[in-house]
């Protein structure tokens, strides 16, 4: 099946040879950052985890977020969604796989990973995030694949899958409640520190994950004949929106507890983040994330507007449209906003604001495009096998 | 079998490449590193045989004796007590770093990181030259 | 052989494996527990521990050190505070990086605002505590919350309840950083050895203590080499008969501590988190 992504036109290669480039550039960026240290990265005392672990907890999201398109197929015999069950699992692999990059890229001593298995350590939320994510990666794995390489033999998938199919829909959801205990669980860390923090995350998983898939699935209809359909695009629609909903409402409920209550700890980081944050000793006001984070708010209620409106007008250019606003907007709400903020103030409240570097952005934009490249390859077998067999059918 | 016409020659062009260290080093009299031995010390912690072969399981042991069980209990040698500790301990006796750990490790090929924290005597100056 | 029986004969089995399993499992964790409640009450001991004699939490076992840092002494002594500091940084090889970003500190000064953050009433301002600065460290907490973080036990709790640094395990994923309430660890974000413009980030390397090296996290570690030696910290050892900074057993009811931390009102860096924290503050 393998040999389906070595075929393809010149769009197809000049966009592998286009991402390899990137991937060049990121493992060049690597090399620096081995030779030299953490200290390559913007990240500083205060703000001890940076642009990679936000990228972390977003793509977890991603991955979670091909649940809404595995869940309506197998759990509730959804046929309309047949054609991009497939494409969910391709792409959570993808996703896992640039989260495990992510975790690798941040570690200070990366040749002693393994020691989390040498030393398992149960207390630990990481370890359980080991757990999951590989164990999510794996079922994706032989999910996916083996499903495929049915119908590209043209049977019916065995049996087996099947509790690994069912089993996946859950490990879905566990992998970002896991992730968002990594950062509720900490006492001191005020922004963290809400019980909401999960239904958050997975609220916006569902909505992410879903509008990348989406518009994956938008520019294959332009450039190839593979078309997901308009009853499939419609009922994402309405995944997508009213996920993207909820979890405004969730962000909403946040800023009513921190400015009802008055709290000056649970005000902190959100006035750093939408408002800025004055430090009472030098009066220097710190608001270097307060753009993007009002664009994000403006971007998720323009898209979740757009999306609707496009279904209604059957409009696939602002249908992509709407779905890259969502996308971007909870971008910047979890892969900036969330990791950077909590850090804002420090435990001592002091304020420290921290930008990347070239070389940390450089690492970043190769690991999205190793994860892209997966993509391309996986979707590639996917819809060529998807193509062939309704064809021959 | 499919293009037997390349994969035949290239098998035996792979084989050929992975054995060349071993032809090329064939019948050549290679010598063992001389180490240099503590002068004044007659006995070691434990047999020299056992610490030829097994001195980093020891150093490992002690690693986690000390930080993590907090047995700091000195460790007897011919009538001296010492301290389990690699900077302390050993290169009490074993002042020459360079001499005695590194002239086995490189001819060995391995490189253990433990200098990258622990501090050799003399080697303050060293690093100081190396600045 | 009938479905029924073999049904049985599964049953069974199953249940013999979980009836030899679950006792030993549960045994586990009983002990567990046990030791948890030992260590000084876990979740469920209340942070205001520090006002009974024996110093911390239910049934104390074994030692528990603390230290109380007598702020209006240091006050009256300028020039102490860093006398402590440079004392603790010059013997375990803490570099001077000469800027904020790299920065690795394991003793050093703050504003009462800073240390005591949530303590801070917006009319009582007093000159004299707003004037002092505060020395700050790891508060090695009985309830350590980077100890839970670590994800390869790095960092965990020794005998005598000094949080403790494994700088050769540490992965350096900086999520006891992030865990860390007091901001009372640093990592080492690139190499303590090398140096800037001829200038060495350690001055003067001390034989006796390893250096770290990139990508580790390290913080205050109540000189425990030392301690277990029957001597005191060094930064407590700075001060001299001043008697600014006291150290010693919380659990022995006849340590000068306990007997300090009975005489007199001391405070704590926000114990309503629950972590318990051993150093204690005369303000």
């Amino acid at each position: 099946m393998l040999e389906k992504s070595l075929k393809g036109n010149l769009g197809y290669w000049a966009w592998v040879l286009f991402l390899l480039g990137i991937i060049g550039v990121g493992v060049i960026c690597y090399i620096v950052q081995y030779n030299y240290g953490l200290g390559a990265t913007g990240m500083s005392r205060d703000v001890t985890w940076g642009i990679y672990i936000s990228q972390f907890t977003f793509l977890v999201g991603v991955a979670a977020g091909g649940l809404m398109l595995v869940l309506p197929y197998y759990l509730h015999h959804y046929k309309d969604f047949g054609r991009i069950t497939i494409l969910g699992e391709f792409m959570a692999i993808a996703a896992v796989a640039m989260c495990m990059l992510f975790i690798m890229a941040d570690l200070g001593q990366p040749m002693r990973a393994l020691n989390v298995i040498f030393h398992p350590t149960p207390n630990s939320m990481l370890f359980y995030d080991m757990i999951v994510l590989s164990g999510y990666l794996f079922l994706n794995v032989v999910c996916g694949w083996v499903v495929l390489h049915s119908e590209y033999q043209g049977i019916k998938y065995p049996k087996w899958v099947k509790p690994f199919i069912y089993i996946s829909i859950p490990w879905a959801v566990s992998i970002h409640t896991v992730t968002a205990f990594l950062y509720c669980g900490l006492p001191g860390r005020h922004f963290w520190l809400t019980a909401i923090l999960a239904p958050r995350f997975l609220a916006s998983a569902f909505a992410a994950g879903p509008c990348l898939l989406m518009v994956i699935a938008l520019i294959m209809k332009r450039t190839t004949k593979f078309d997901i359909g308009r009853v499939a695009q419609d009922k994402l629609v309405t995944i997508i929106g009213y996920a993207a909903l909820l979890n405004f409402f969730f962000l909403g409920c946040e800023i009513f507890v921190a400015y009802y209550s008055t709290i000056p700890g649970h005000m902190h980081t959100l006035d750093y983040l939408y408002f800025g944050l004055t430090d009472h000793a030098t009066g220097q006001v710190y608001n270097n994330l307060v753009p993007f984070m009002l664009a994000s708010v403006v971007m998720g209620f323009a898209g979740i507007g757009l999306i609707f409106v496009s279904r209604a007008l059957k409009s696939d250019q602002l249908l992509a449209l709407s779905c890259i606003l969502i996308f971007v907007s909870f971008w910047i709400d979890k892969g900036l906003g969330l990791v950077l903020g909590g850090f804002v103030p420090n435990g001592l409240e002091q304020i420290t604001e921290y930008y990347p570097t070239f070389v940390e952005l450089g690492i970043t934009a190769g690991i999205w495009a190793t994860g892209f490249f997966i993509i391309t390859v996986l979707y590639k077998i996917a819809i060529s096998v998807k193509l062939e067999n309704e064809k021959t059918a | 079998m499919y293009n037997k016409g390349t994969i035949i020659p290239g098998l035996i062009i792979f084989v050929v490449l992975m054995l060349f260290a071993i032809f090329n080093n064939a019948g050549k009299k290679i010598e063992a590193p001389k180490v240099e031995k503590p002068v004044g010390y007659k006995e070691c912690v434990k047999p020299v045989q056992y610490m030829k072969e097994s001195h980093m399981e020891l150093l490992n042991v002690w690693r986690d004796e000390v930080i993590r069980e907090g047995k700091r209990e000195q460790v007897e040698a011919g009538g001296v007590l010492y301290e389990k500790s690699l900077q302390n301990g050993c290169m009490h006796c074993h002042t020459n770093k360079t001499k005695f750990c590194d002239v086995c490790h490189t001819f060995a090929s391995v490189y253990p990181y433990c200098w990258d924290c622990h501090v050799a005597p003399q080697e303050d100056l060293a690093l100081k030259e190396a600045r | 052989m009938d479905s029924s029986r073999r049904k049985f004969l599964k049953i069974a089995g199953i249940s013999a494996v979980a009836g030899i399993g679950a006792p030993s499992a549960l045994n586990m964790l009983m002990k567990k527990e046990v030791q948890a409640s030992s260590d000084g009450g876990g979740h469920g001991a209340q942070p205001d521990a520090h006002g009974a004699p024996a110093g911390h939490g239910a049934a104390p076992t074994g030692k528990r050190y603390g230290m109380v840092i007598d702020a209006v002494k240091f006050h009256d002594n300028p020039g102490l505070a860093e006398k402590c500091i440079e004392a603790c940084h010059t013997y375990f090889n803490v570099p001077d990086f000469g800027n904020k970003k790299d920065e690795i500190k394991w003793l050093w000064q703050v504003p009462f605002t800073n240390a005591f953050p949530t303590d801070e009433s917006h009319y009582k301002k007093d000159d004299r505590t707003h004037g002092m600065q505060f020395l700050v460290t790891c508060n090695h907490c009985d309830n350590p919350p980077c100890v839970r973080a670590c994800p390869t036990k790095a960092t965990f709790k020794n005998a005598d309840g000094i949080i403790m640094m494994d700088f050769h395990r540490c992965i350096g994923c900086r999520f006891c950083m992030a865990a860390c309430p007091y901001g009372s660890r640093s990592f080492n974000w690139r190499d303590p050895r090398g140096s800037k413009d001829g200038v060495p980030f350690i001055k003067k390397i001390n034989p006796e203590f390893p250096t770290r090296m990139r990508g580790v996290v390290e913080k205050c570690s109540f000189c425990d080499l030392r301690v277990k030696k029957g001597l005191q910290p060094l930064c407590v050892e700075a001060t001299g008969d001043t008697k600014a900074m006291v150290f010693g057993d919380l659990n022995d009811p006849n340590s000068e501590i306990s007997q300090v931390l009975k005489a007199r009102f001391t405070i704590q860096r926000k114990p309503s988190l629950g972590t318990m924290p051993s150093v204690f503050y005369i303000i």
